[in-house]
C-alpha cells in the first residue's frame, strides 16, 4: 500500500564529484572524480573505512555540502542545497525534545506550511507503519533508543521522498535491536519504492539491505568499486550465497 | 511485527488504593515531609522555646509569635501595606523591563554572532560593575526619586536574564537546526520552532536567578534613600527598636521571594515538561 507515485522516479546521478578538506593546513583529498549513477528505485549500500569519505559524499547528496567541483543531479536537475525530495536519517535520532512522537513525525512537513491537521494524518500512517503507534504521545525521553530512531525513520517518510538518505542509522544501537530495525528497513524500501542510499560500516547491514555495494578506498588513487548483490529478497543472513557475498566484500578490506 | 520491548509504565493502569495502601502511602507521605522540613521546623521551633525560656537574647530575637503578631498587625491593620504594594511596584517594573529587553535582546545576540562578539566585553564590564557601586551614579542622573530605585533594580536583573538567553540560544544543538534545515525549514522557522522551544530551560534559569537580584536590589535601594517600602521598614524598625516590627518586614521580604520563586517554577513546569525536572 503505497502512497508514493508511480511518476516519480528518484533517480541520482553524480559526474565528476571531488571534495577537499583542510585539516591542520593540509589538504585532504576525501572524493576524488567520482562517477555514479543509481536508478530510481534502488537501494545502494556506501561502504568503506572510517575517513574514506562515506558520510562526506552522503552530505554532498543531501545538500549539506557543496563538492569542489563535479556535480549532482536528481532526475536530471542539479542539486542546490537542501530539496523536499530527498529526506536524511542521521546516526542519531535528533528528534525535538519538546515534541511528542506526533509532533515530532509531523515535523518535517508542518515546516514546509502543510496544515497541522492533515500533516498529523499523514505522520500518524508512517507512526503505524514503523510499529509505534500506541507512543504517539510519549516525549522522546521516554522511547528506548531503537524506538527513537524509528520516529527519525517515520519522520523522514512522512514528507514523501523520491530518495532517502541514511547516515548509518542504525550504527548507535545494540546489536538485538539493529537486526530487527534491519528487517524493518528492508521492509519499509520494499513498501514505499523509494531510492535508499545507505552509509555503513556494517559490512553484512550492506548486503542484507543493498542491490549494489559502492566500496570507497581508503588508499588514494584506487578507484571506488560498485559491487552487485545478487541474492533473491528477503535475505537469509545464513544462507550459503550471503555468506559467501560477505567473504567477497571482506577481501575488499584485505579482511578474511 | 510485534515488539516484546515495549515501555508499559506509559500505558500502565492504576489500580484503586485500598484503606491499607491509604494508610501507609500516608505514613511514607508524612516521613517524606519530616525528612524534608524537619530542620527547618526544629529550627523554628528552637527560636521560639529558646526565646521565651532566655537561652537566646529576646531583645534581638523575639519569639516567633511575637514577630508573627507584628506581621499579622502590620498587613490586617494596614501600616504595611503601602510599603508591600509601593516594594512590588519597584520591583515588578524593574524585572519587567529587564524581562522585556533582556529576552529580546538576548535571542538577538544568541543568533547573530557579530552582534554578541561585539557586545559581549562591554557586558562583562558592566556586569563586574556592581550596581550599588553604581547607584550614586544613578541618583545623580534620575534624582533620588523612583527612577533612579527602580533603575539600579533593573540594572542588576538585567545581567543574569540576557545571559542566561544568550546562553541557552548559543548552547542549541546544532544537529536539531541541520535537521530542521534539511526538512526546508527557513531560519524564521528554525528560529520559532527549534531555537526558541530549546532556549526555554535557560531562559527561565535566568527569570529565577533575576527575580532573586531583583528583590536584593530592591531591600538595598530602599535601605539607602527611600521612607517607603519594606527595605526602608527593616532599617526604620531598627533605628526605633521596634525589633518584632524589623522580623515581620524580614519575613515578608522572605515570603515576596518565595513566592515569585514558587511562580516561576509552576511556569517553568508547565513549558518546560518535557525536559527533566529533577532539581
Amino acid at each position: 500500500m503505497s502512497v508514493v507515485e508511480v511518476t516519480r522516479r528518484g533517480e541520482v546521478t553524480v559526474r565528476d564529484l571531488s571534495k577537499s578538506f583542510t585539516l591542520n593546513g593540509q589538504r585532504l583529498n576525501v572524493l576524488r572524480d567520482l562517477q555514479l549513477d543509481v536508478q530510481g528505485g534502488e537501494a545502494l549500500a556506501i561502504v568503506g573505512p572510517s575517513g574514506c569519505g562515506k558520510t562526506t559524499l552522503l552530505r554532498v547528496l543531501a545538500g549539506l555540502e557543496s563538492p569542489d567541483r563535479g556535480e549532482v543531479l536528481i532526475d536530471g536537475h542539479p542539486v542546490q542545497g537542501v530539496g523536499t525530495e530527498r529526506a536524511i536519517i542521521f546516526q542519531e535520532p535528533r528528534l525535538l525534545p519538546w515534541l511528542k512522537v506526533l509532533g515530532n513525525v509531523s515535523f518535517g512537513l508542518q515546516v514546509r506550511g502543510t496544515p497541522r491537521d492533515s500533516a498529523e494524518a499523514r505522520a500518524r500512517h508512517y507512526i503505524r507503519l514503523v510499529g509505534l503507534a500506541e507512543f504517539e504521545d510519549a516525549f522522546p525521553r521516554q522511547l528506548s533508543g531503537g524506538m527513537a530512531q524509528r520516529v527519525g525513520i517515520a519522520r523522514a517518510l512522512t514528507v514523501q521522498p523520491e530518495i532517502l538518505l541514511l547516515d548509518e542509522p542504525l550504527g548507535a544501537l545494540d546489536a538485538m535491536t539493529k537486526l530487527t530495525m534491519q528487517e524493518e528497513l528492508a521492509r519499509i524500501w520494499r513498501e514505499e519504492k523509494v531510492t535508499m542510499i545507505l552509509v555503513t560500516h556494517d559490512l553484512e547491514e550492506a548486503i542484507y539491505l543493498a542491490d549494489r555495494v559502492l566500496v570507497l578506498p581508503k588508499e588514494k588513487g584506487t578507484v571506488p568499486r560498485l559491487i552487485e548483490v545478487d541474492l533473491p529478497r528477503s535475505r537469509d543472513r545464513s544462507d550459503a550465497h550471503f555468506v559467501e557475498m560477505r567473504r567477497r566484500l571482506m577481501a575488499e578490506f584485505g579482511l578474511h | 511485527m510485534t515488539f516484546q520491548t515495549i515501555d508499559t509504565s506509559l500505558g500502565g493502569s492504576v489500580e484503586a488504593p485500598s484503606g491499607a495502601a491509604l494508610l501507609r502511602r500516608g505514613v511514607a507521605g508524612a516521613g517524606r515531609a519530616l525528612r524534608r522540613y524537619g530542620l527547618l521546623f526544629g529550627f523554628l521551633a528552637f527560636w521560639q522555646i529558646g526565646s521565651s525560656l532566655g537561652w537566646i537574647n529576646p531583645t534581638v530575637f523575639p519569639p516567633l509569635d511575637k514577630i508573627l503578631a507584628a506581621t499579622w498587625t502590620g498587613v490586617v491593620g494596614g501600616a504595611l501595606l503601602d510599603d508591600i504594594a509601593i516594594s512590588l511596584q519597584r520591583s515588578g517594573l524593574a524585572f519587567a523591563a529587564a524581562v522585556g529587553l533582556g529576552i529580546p535582546l538576548g535571542l538577538f545576540m544568541g543568533q547573530i554572532r557579530a552582534v554578541e562578539q561585539a557586545l559581549d566585553p562591554i557586558l562583562q564590564f558592566f556586569r563586574q560593575t556592581s550596581a550599588l557601586a553604581l547607584y550614586p551614579v544613578f541618583i545623580l542622573l534620575l534624582g533620588l526619586g523612583e527612577a533612579s530605585k527602580v533603575f539600579v533594580i533593573f540594572w542588576a536583573t538585567l545581567f543574569p536574564i540576557l545571559l542566561a538567553t544568550i546562553g541557552g540560544v548559543k548552547e542549541v544543538d546544532r544537529k536539531l537546526i541541520e535537521m530542521a534545515a534539511t526538512f526546508g525549514a527557513s531560519r524564521a522557522t528554525i528560529f520559532r520552532r527549534v531555537v526558541l522551544p530549546a532556549s526555554v530551560p535557560s531562559i527561565f534559569v535566568g527569570l529565577r536567578l533575576s527575580a532573586t537580584t531583583a528583590l536584593l536590589l530592591l531591600i538595598a535601594a530602599e535601605m539607602i534613600g527611600a521612607n517607603k517600602g519594606l527595605g526602608f521598614q527593616v532599617m526604620n524598625a531598627q533605628y526605633n527598636f521596634q525589633i518584632p516590627q524589623m522580623f515581620a518586614a524580614i519575613l515578608l521580604l522572605a515570603v515576596l521571594g518565595l513566592s515569585a520563586n514558587a511562580a516561576l517554577v509552576t511556569l517553568q513546569r508547565r513549558l518546560c515538561r518535557w525536559a527533566d525536572l529533577s532539581h
